[in-house]
């Protein structure tokens, strides 16, 4: 089998809240497993509520955290060697685009700075006018132009507009993966579908894989080729978009893509929402059990594993969703 | 009810006064939800102030006014700007942006309940009387009394808001204005807490407000809305006509880019972006961006008209359609 762009092979993350001695632990990431593969490039969403380690999965694939257990490998290098480890190769490999672009660029820097510094300093280009044609030539792929971003601070420009510049310095390097924390969240509705296109477009073209975090399930199901769901840093749904979307097996799974507004079909039924957030992270069992609606006795016993079903498709549940199932409820 | 008359505000900015709403008139019909839509910079939030009359330097009404009128307790009651401030918590209330952080951190739940509502409506009481009250209510909203005695921080974002709405919607008021409710959170709690609106809003039979650049929420939870672009109202209509049959080229555009679960076909946003408010377009201000512009539309302002039968739009490409009408 061909080597593995990305593999995340049991990872867990481990916060601790609250003093030295009554301080409880939080688990923010609990044993998970994904992948991408080399061969084709691929858009991976990892989706859930707020809370349930989207984030800090990300962190740690971008190395600003270190995994508690487990380990992730780039192309077959582990992240916990650090022998051999090249901190400029890695940044050439995996570059990040965050959700707020007023945030992620200084406003008292110029936008083209940033631009530059990336080109010239990660040994991309040696010489000022080289870096020009290369950030002109990018900046083009993303819908704008060395002309009109020069001289610029990002209030001059619209959230979608310096969000494309983002995506426009993550790929000078010609990076292999792009984690993007949910990029379009702080973005208005009519900018929203620009830069979910432009995922698509530069996948083909750069040949570069995305890892797409989103709460955003509309979107996700637009762009996205692989879709991973998360419950309180628990994986308990990994599959193909369009299956898992059309017939999520999950009751979790099953909620959230209830729970997007979605225009014509209106909602029916009330919610359950969590109450003590907390708790939920320490619980034994199938974390979910405490709001799901098909939960049964085994159920509040043991923990669900991750087992493949048909296809492609893992989900961590004892009584899946089946077309029957749904029906019924 | 509240009638917005003739309404135009402005910023007052070194470089000179920015005007933000242009000669806005609109009609909000008791009992109803009434969305407005739009991105942002486009007014949402300038005109939800004004209706809440926090009216404060550098905002300032230039020309009209909103007034607020219906009936409490059996009671007329009429205010204008500059005098709504009089009828805060009882006949109208405020659900602000970001609604997370305008709880003081270091003050119980129970605590900012009372400093919030007016002596007058509890000057028989006792405190515990009236937090007695307030926990009735909070069980009535499914959320748990005890969430009084604690600190704001101790709440997620998501509690937070519910205890945020319960505080708005505690007096009972004629209307209540929810400025994005629901931002920086995520489906779930969007749902329990956009539902819960509802729900509030059919007891009470109120009317809501509700601002929202999300075009789904607008869907699921409105009766009638209005779209705004660039400081105006550029379409005005049941909720459902508007999703159905889209009249400005703005909004079909926006209803045409929403994604859909259930839809991989490609969707296309609205290239280029809003036009800044210190030097707007003449003519309408949609017209750069339009794929229908034509030469009248760069020349001048389209005015806000019934092109059929309870739907408004301010577009020329209708006003043959428009004077049919009548």
């Amino acid at each position: 089998m061909a080597e593995k762009l990305l593999e995340i092979n049991g990872v867990s993350k481990i916060f601790k809240i609250g003093g030295m001695i009554r301080g409880k632990k939080l688990v923010a990431i609990d044993h998970v497993s994904l992948s991408i593969d080399n061969d084709k490039p691929v858009i991976l969403s990892v989706v859930g509520e707020s809370g349930c380690g989207k984030s800090t999965l990300c962190k740690m694939v971008l190395r600003m955290y270190r995994p508690d257990t487990g380990d992730i490998f780039l192309l077959g290098k582990p992240y916990s060697q650090k022998k051999g480890y090249d901190p400029l190769q890695f940044r050439l490999d995996v570059q990040p685009i965050f959700q707020n672009p007023y945030e992620s660029f200084s406003a008292r820097k110029k936008v083209d700075t940033y631009l530059f510094n990336t080109a010239l300093r990660l040994g991309i280009v040696k010489t000022r006018s080289e870096a020009e044609k290369l950030i002109d030539e990018t900046l083009c792929n993303v819908g704008m132009s060395l002309a009109t971003v020069r001289g610029k601070y990002p209030t001059q420009f619209s959230g979608g507009e310096l969000q494309r510049v983002s995506i426009a310095r993550a790929l000078l390097t010609r990076p292999k993966l792009i984690v993007a924390d949910e990029p379009v969240a702080a973005i208005d509705a009519s900018m929203k579908m620009n830069i979910v296109n432009l995922f698509k477009e530069l996948k083909d073209k750069y040949k570069v894989s995305f890892i797409y975090i989103t709460h955003d399930l509309s979107t996700a199901y637009y762009v996205s080729d692989y879709i991973a769901t998360l419950y309180r840093g628990c994986l308990i749904e990994y599959g193909p978009a369009k299956e898992i979307m059309d017939h999520p097996a999950h009751p979790y799974t099953d909620l959230l893509m209830n729970a997007v507004p979605r225009v014509g079909e209106k909602w029916d039924n009330s919610v359950v929402l969590p109450d003590m957030e907390e708790n939920e992270y320490a619980i034994s069992y199938c974390k979910y059990a405490p709001r799901c609606p098909y939960a049964k006795d085994k159920c509040r016993k043991w923990r669900p594993e991750l087992k493949p079903t048909t296809g492609d498709r893992q989900v961590a549940c004892f009584y899946p969703l089946t077309e029957k199932s749904r029906d019924r409820s | 009810m509240i009638k917005i008359d003739h309404l135009s505000t402005y910023y007052e900015t070194i470089d000179g006064n920015v005007p933000v709403l242009n000669d806005l008139n609109l009609e909000i019909k008791d009992n109803e939800i009434f969305g407005i839509a739009g991105e942002s910079g486009c007014g949402k939030t300038t005109l939800l102030k004004t209706l809440y009359d926090i009216v404060e330097f550098p905002l300032v009404i230039g020309h009209g006014k909103v007034i607020l009128s219906g009936t409490k307790d059996g009671k007329p009651f009429s205010y204008e700007s500059g005098k709504i401030r009089n009828s805060w918590w009882s006949n109208i209330s405020y659900i602000p942006q970001a609604a997370q952080s305008v709880l003081n951190p270091i003050m119980r739940m129970k605590q900012q309940f009372l400093d919030s509502i007016p002596r007058e409506s509890r000057k028989n009481e006792t405190p515990e009387e009236t937090l007695g009250r307030v926990a009735k209510y909070l069980e009535e909203l499914s959320l748990s009394p005890d969430l009084l005695n604690a600190y704001p921080f101790q709440l997620s974002g998501g509690m937070r808001q519910r205890m945020i709405i319960a505080l708005a919607t505690f007096m009972s008021p004629n209307v209540v204005l929810a400025d994005e409710p629901t931002t920086a959170l995520d489906v779930v709690i969007q749902r329990g807490i956009l539902m819960m609106l509802m729900r509030l809003q059919k007891q009470q039979k109120n009317t809501l407000v509700l601002v929202s650049h999300d075009m789904g929420v607008h869907y699921q939870v409105t009766d009638r809305m209005a779209i705004m672009y660039s400081g105006s109202i550029v379409e005005l209509g049941k909720t459902e006509d508007i999703f159905s049959d889209p009249i400005h080229p703005y909004t079909t555009m926006l209803v045409g880019a929403l994604p859909k679960v259930g839809d991989k076909s490609q969707k296309v946003g609205i290239p280029g972006r809003p036009p800044a408010f210190t030097n707007p377009p003449p003519g309408c201000r949609f017209a750069p961006r339009c794929p229908h512009a034509a030469d009248c539309c760069r020349r001048e302002v389209p005015r806000l008209r019934e092109i059929r039968p309870g739907r408004y739009a301010a577009c020329h490409l209708f006003s043959e359609e428009a004077e049919q009408n009548g």
